[in-house]
């Protein structure tokens, strides 16, 4: 290769987070991921931020995800056309998990939506970084008749068992929304959209406001003796453990979001009217069950099985494969996810895997491997 | 003590006679973050010059780790199966990989001693 064709050929350069200087003041070591410069992990290293998240409280910078705004009346109802969930029927300060289909079913990314409150009807979408250029331009082309506005503010995410009292400590009340319930609260004169959801399994908030006030929180949130910042590395640790899905891995165009193992996140008013793409084949595997399924692997073995291996049958026979694999820092041992013919997938069942020169026993294990910890108000307390 | 000699991979060798004590520099620990796995080769094992010896787990990926020297392994850290941990905590003490006896000492002059492998380091 010529030195011009390496100009050329250079990938476009990696986008700063707005808390970049932040990071580096505490020791981060970047990464680049979905063109950005992310932390991968600070000074203690992934295997104890992660343990401090299912500990204490963390906190994350998860800036690089889109956010935007869809308006208008019947917003919801319009957006129901890309998307399964029953958002038709989200109430005001709540949030559902859904997914972006094309027309065979597959997922083309998923994301939270957030019915805003207000008279006019006005969703708050939150999207994956890698995907954000390409599902605002289909949900603008889409739905014309909507204002879409991609937002540019900073998302913090507060995990862990301390984060609800650490949060409501500065922003009273805070720590009484249900799980997947939003506020906006006032942070020394600026809007901060509060979340309670999160990508680890545990309590925990995402924390959305402009840029320019991100590092006055991040401070203070980090000045309390519970938190600790904690990187991409311990955020891809304990979603895994979390059994959550990572789209680019175990979600893409060609899965579904039944064999993905993500049903639940269809309406049931939708499994019947439909109205969104790919509704016959999801509707079939509904009915039928799917062909694969997303499941927990566990390698019999200390070394981790990582993304791309095979899994095959007894008999030898190709099965499926891992899509997520490493090290449980919580479970000290290694475990994987990935997609295995529904005959193969009972939990239990013993597959293998090639792992450089050998074979390892691989067995089934149900999802999460770690359990998860959402938040669950006090009897009476949650009204809707 | 015998002196440290550092390959472009960021392995180190500490030859004592014919014995060479082999591991990776605080360097390479430092990049790879916490390692949770390592797989070592056989007592008895013929080993060559630039060829792979182990693999590293970390919590992130696989890394191999490369031979400087040639010769056979004589011995293999037994810590590590229970305690990888320790190649993080101590790599050029107790975080050892493997012992080799080395067929040709020679082999090691064209490795970087201390200040060329600092130098080394700068200029990553």
């Amino acid at each position: 290769m010529t030195e011009s064709d390496v100009a050329t050929a250079a990938p476009p350069a990696l986008v700063k987070l707005p808390l970049d200087a932040v990071h580096r003041r505490l020791g981060a070591r970047m990464a680049p991921f979905a063109g950005y410069e992310m932390p991968l992990h600070y000074e203690q290293g992934i295997v104890a931020e992660t343990l401090h998240t299912r500990r204490g409280a963390s906190l994350f910078d998860v800036s690089h995800m889109g956010q935007a705004i869809l308006a208008g009346a019947r917003a919801a109802r319009a957006l129901e056309s890309l998307t399964p969930a029953d958002l038709a029927s989200l109430s005001p300060e709540r949030t559902r998990y859904t997914q972006l289909l094309n027309e065979r079913g597959g997922i083309l990314d998923d994301l939270l939506v957030t019915r805003l409150p207000g008279v006019e009807e006005r969703l708050l979408l939150v999207v994956n970084a890698s995907r954000k250029q390409a599902d605002f331009a289909l949900i603008a082309t889409a739905l014309p008749q909507f204002d879409f506005n991609p937002l540019d503010r900073a998302l913090l995410a507060l995990q862990g068992p301390r984060a609800s009292s650490v949060l409501g400590a500065l922003l009273p009340g805070a720590e009484d929304l249900p799980f997947m319930g939003w506020r906006a609260f006032d942070f020394g004169g600026a809007p901060l959209f509060v979340s309670r959801s999160g990508y680890t399994g545990e309590d925990g908030f995402e924390l959305s406001l402009r840029a320019e006030h991100a590092e006055d929180l991040a401070r203070l949130l980090l000045s309390h003796e519970d938190v600790a910042p904690a990187g991409l590395g311990a955020r891809d640790a304990l979603r895994l453990e979390a059994g959550l899905p990572l789209y680019g891995h175990d979600l893409d165009e060609t899965t579904d979001p039944v064999e993905a193992g993500l049903g639940w996140s269809i309406g049931k008013r939708r499994r019947i009217e439909g109205g969104f793409p790919g509704f016959e084949r999801i509707r079939r595997a509904l009915e039928r069950g799917p062909a694969r399924r997303r499941v927990g692997l566990e390698p019999q073995t200390k070394a981790p099985l990582r993304d791309g291996a095979e899994l095959s049958a007894h008999d030898g026979e190709a099965v499926g494969h891992v899509t997520s694999g490493g090290f449980s820092p919580t479970l000290q041992r290694p475990i994987a996810m990935g997609y295995v013919a529904s005959n193969h997938a009972n939990v239990g069942a013993t597959l293998s895997a090639p792992l450089r020169d050998k074979r390892i026993d691989v067995t089934v294990a149900a999802l999460p491997f770690v359990p998860h910890r959402y938040f669950k108000a006090p009897a009476g307390k949650d009204a809707r | 003590m015998t002196d440290l000699r550092y390959s472009k991979d960021h392995e180190y060798v500490a030859l004592d006679g014919d014995l060479a004590t082999l591991g990776i520099s605080d360097y390479a620990q430092s990049q790879l973050g916490d390692i949770v796995f390592i797989e070592l080769p056989e007592v008895g094992k013929k080993v060559a010059k630039g060829k792979e010896i182990a693999v590293i787990e970390s919590v992130k990926a696989a890394s191999e780790v490369y031979s400087p020297v040639s010769g056979e392994v004589v011995e293999v850290n037994p810590e590590l199966g229970e305690a990888p941990a320790l190649v993080n905590d101590d790599p050029l003490g107790r975080g050892w990989l493997i012992k080799v006896r080395v067929s040709d000492p020679g082999e090691c002059v064209s490795l970087m001693d201390d200040a060329a492998y600092s130098s080394f380091l700068k200029t990553i």
